[in-house]
């Protein structure tokens, strides 16, 4: 395990600590904060990569390290900034994404995790007419999975947060003013009708109290160009429905507007799952949209970009330690040289090559 | 052919069957015999010329089986041809006197355009001697006796050919027992070019006797002929030999020509093309570099998301071990996916091979170089 200490930083205490230095090495989640924390939004391959190794490992690398600056020196009077990642497809920045949220979560902020937009606005069944508002359409099953998974990541904070107004579901249930969050998320779950609601809800009510101070929340979505653009989604006439006549979609965007304070907003550009982009978009120009970019307009892009030859590297080192890459080439300078060119330090690529090596 | 049988006789209908293949003036022949026989008309004198042709065309069977084009008709053919060809210069506006068998095939294949697959089904224009196979003149004359000495062996041109090698082996050794009598004899054996060339094979020299050889007889064949190699020899017998070679074209030496790399901006580069099935791909290889290719415009991890593209990509490299260390700029256009990656693959072996020239031979036997051409 000397060798380990070489590639890995086991530093859950230390993760503040993240420094310049540290680029390149991969640290360690461990299991139970992986399930915590993540309970949605790690990339499916990684999960299979966690699976496979028994272990959670990422590696710091730059656009990371930047953010967690920035998020470090926030200033939490000041209206919340947004971060756009952007990159080309497989060059980490869901995975950045993760690095981030698991720094806040440490750093006991609220998360408000969306893993993809883009499973909002397609492939939905069960559209209804939203009970709020009657121009709106409610995506029951996406809102109470995701309504699950925010219960399991921010546990502790569904007690302590009280919601400001009453809330009437239905004839015969309502949700009065005072009490906890975690009971308009119960409501959610149990009545599958009124999910959208509920989300609607919990957002409107942690935007308004993350001003407040007692907590900072951390808005994450990932693949937000799918808030402005089309959806594949059509009403029983055929007629296609815009991104603004889902209640979700519509409160996320509220969401996303730094219109309060207290925390921050990181958004993740992704082309793989978005609809009618083309396929070599990643720009936020092209992806967004002329409305979502005037929307998001003052933003901080951070590129993610492919791996440097150090974290190519170490990338490497890693898959050997942990005894994947089986090939006889694969230790040697040829090998070496060869899937850098194949995968040309595409992390993505890289991770997909080694998959039957 | 079938409608006479229907109201003659089965003997006639038997003739002109065999009379199938056979050319128009025996066809000609046969049918006005048929036609005086019908016109006779009683039954008994039907049956006695039947009989009498019968007879009288007993030879001419056995004779029209092995022959089945007469000397006379091949003579109108190729008569027929030249005039043909003549015609068709005219048609094509070029003059007649300098018309090759090239221009014909070109002018008829514009003439005739023909969308089969089987090239041998479309139409041609060749000499007669190209489209009928070699058939051997009747051997023997009208009293029976044949013409050849060695016809009774039953295959006269070979062993006369035999028979003509062996006396040249002969004259050659008598030739030497005389030089050295006389002392002029000198040891030196010049051995003549023999690498280009390979000994007929067996098939070819069935051809070109026109009958059928064994194994043996092909072998036997083909060590006289070495064995008058091995001797020293003059002129006519070295004319003789080389009737029975044929050259190899060594593919591999003929097809590489590669520029010699020029220098623009103090960088070294080189520049070649590739094509496979439609697509043509052209490569700049520099020097020094880091392993960096872009393909349009664009970088070529985009540009090939499929990693067996990539691969196609990197194979001229990691052969020569030289994978970071050139930087590619290339354009391509045309075919698939898989085409453009072939073609850039080519493009770049042939640039690279300006860098490489020693190792160049290997790498073609390898076949990164030849362009493949392959059907359908």
């Amino acid at each position: 395990t000397m060798l380990k200490g070489m590639t890995r930083l086991i530093s859950r205490v230390h993760k503040a600590k993240h420094g310049e230095q540290h680029e390149g090495q991969h640290y360690n989640i461990p299991l139970q904060d992986l399930k915590a924390v993540f309970p949605h939004g790690l990339p499916p391959r990684f999960v299979m990569q966690v699976k496979t190794f028994n272990e959670a490992c990422l590696m710091v690398r730059k656009p990371a390290l930047e953010l967690l600056h920035y998020l470090k020196n926030t200033n939490f009077a000041h209206p919340a900034v947004r971060y756009v990642l952007y990159g080309e497809k497989g060059t980490g920045k869901t995975l950045s994404l993760c690095h981030i949220i698991h720094f806040c979560a440490k750093q006991d902020w609220l998360i408000l995790h969306i893993p993809d937009a883009h499973l909002w606005v397609k492939n939905c069944r069960n559209l209804l007419q939203s009970t709020y508002n009657k121009q709106r359409l409610d995506q029951p099953l996406e809102a109470s999975i995701w309504l699950k998974n925010f219960k399991t990541a921010n546990e502790r904070f569904l007690s302590q947060i009280k919601v400001q107004e009453k809330y009437v579901w239905n004839k015969r249930e309502s949700t009065e003013k005072g009490s906890p969050l975690g009971e308009v998320v119960e409501q959610g779950i149990t009545r599958v009708r009124n999910a959208t609601d509920a989300v609607g809800i919990v957002l409107k009510e942690l935007k308004r109290q993350s001003s407040s101070g007692i907590f900072h929340l951390l808005v994450a979505v990932d693949g937000v160009n799918a808030l402005w653009g089309r959806t594949t989604l059509k009403r029983e006439d055929k007629s296609p429905i815009a991104p603004e006549e889902l209640a979700l979609i519509y409160n996320l965007r509220k969401m996303v507007k730094n219109d309060w304070h207290g925390g921050a907003i990181v958004l993740t550009l992704s082309q793989t799952g978005s609809v009618f982009k083309p396929r070599k978009a990643f720009l936020p120009q092209e992806l967004l949209g002329k409305e979502g970019f005037d929307t998001l307009d003052p933003f901080i892009p951070i590129l993610v970009s492919n791996y440097n030859p150090k974290e190519f590297e170490s990338c490497i080192q890693y898959y050997l330690e942990n005894s994947w890459l089986q090939h006889e080439k694969a230790h040697t300078e040829d090998g070496k040289k060869e899937l850098l060119f194949l995968s040309n330090t595409n992390p993505g690529q890289l991770e997909r090559l080694c998959a039957y090596l | 052919m079938a409608a006479p049988c229907v109201f003659c006789g089965k003997a006639v209908s038997y003739r002109l069957f065999l009379g199938a293949r056979v050319s128009l003036a025996r066809e000609q022949g046969l049918w006005k015999a048929a036609a005086a026989e019908v016109q006779t008309g009683t039954a008994s004198q039907i049956l006695r010329l039947r009989h009498t042709t019968v007879v009288s065309t007993k030879k001419n069977i056995a004779a029209l089986r092995r022959e089945t084009y007469t000397l006379d008709f091949i003579k109108k053919q190729i008569e027929e041809f030249n005039i043909g060809k003549r015609h068709l210069a005219n048609m094509m506006g070029e003059d007649p006197e300098t018309f090759t068998q090239e221009d014909i095939d070109r002018a008829i294949a514009y003439l005739f355009p023909s969308g089969l697959f089987e090239k041998r089904a479309r139409p041609i224009m060749k000499h007669p001697e190209q489209i009928f196979p070699k058939q051997r003149a009747i051997q023997w004359g009208e009293d029976g006796r044949p013409f050849h000495f060695l016809f009774y062996t039953g295959k006269p041109s070979y062993y006369s050919l035999m028979h003509e090698a062996y006396g040249k082996i002969l004259d050659v050794e008598k030739h030497q027992n005389q030089l050295r009598a006389q002392g002029l004899f000198s040891e030196k054996t010049k051995t003549k070019d023999l690498i280009g060339s390979r000994w007929l094979i067996k098939e070819e020299l069935e051809e070109i006797l026109v009958e059928k050889l064994s194994d043996q007889d092909y072998a036997h064949f083909i060590r006289l002929l070495e064995r008058l190699l091995t001797l020293q020899r003059g002129g006519a017998e070295e004319e003789f030999v080389q009737r029975f070679r044929r050259s190899i074209t060594i593919q591999s030496k003929k097809q590489l020509i590669e520029p010699v790399r020029y220098d623009e901006q103090g960088m070294a580069f080189s520049r070649s093309e590739g094509r496979r099935k439609s697509a043509e791909a052209e490569a700049v290889v520099y020097a020094h570099g880091s392993g960096r290719v872009s393909v349009n415009g664009t970088h070529y991890l985009r540009y090939f998301p499929v990693t067996q593209d990539r691969e196609q990509l990197m194979f001229p490299f990691h052969f020569l071990d030289r994978l970071g260390k050139h930087d590619v700029a290339c354009t391509v256009s045309g075919g698939g996916r898989a085409a453009q990656a072939g073609a850039i693959r080519l493009a770049v072996a042939r640039a690279l091979c300006t860098f490489v020239t020693e190792e160049e031979v290997e790498w073609m036997r390898q076949g990164s170089l030849g362009q493949e051409f392959r059907q359908g």
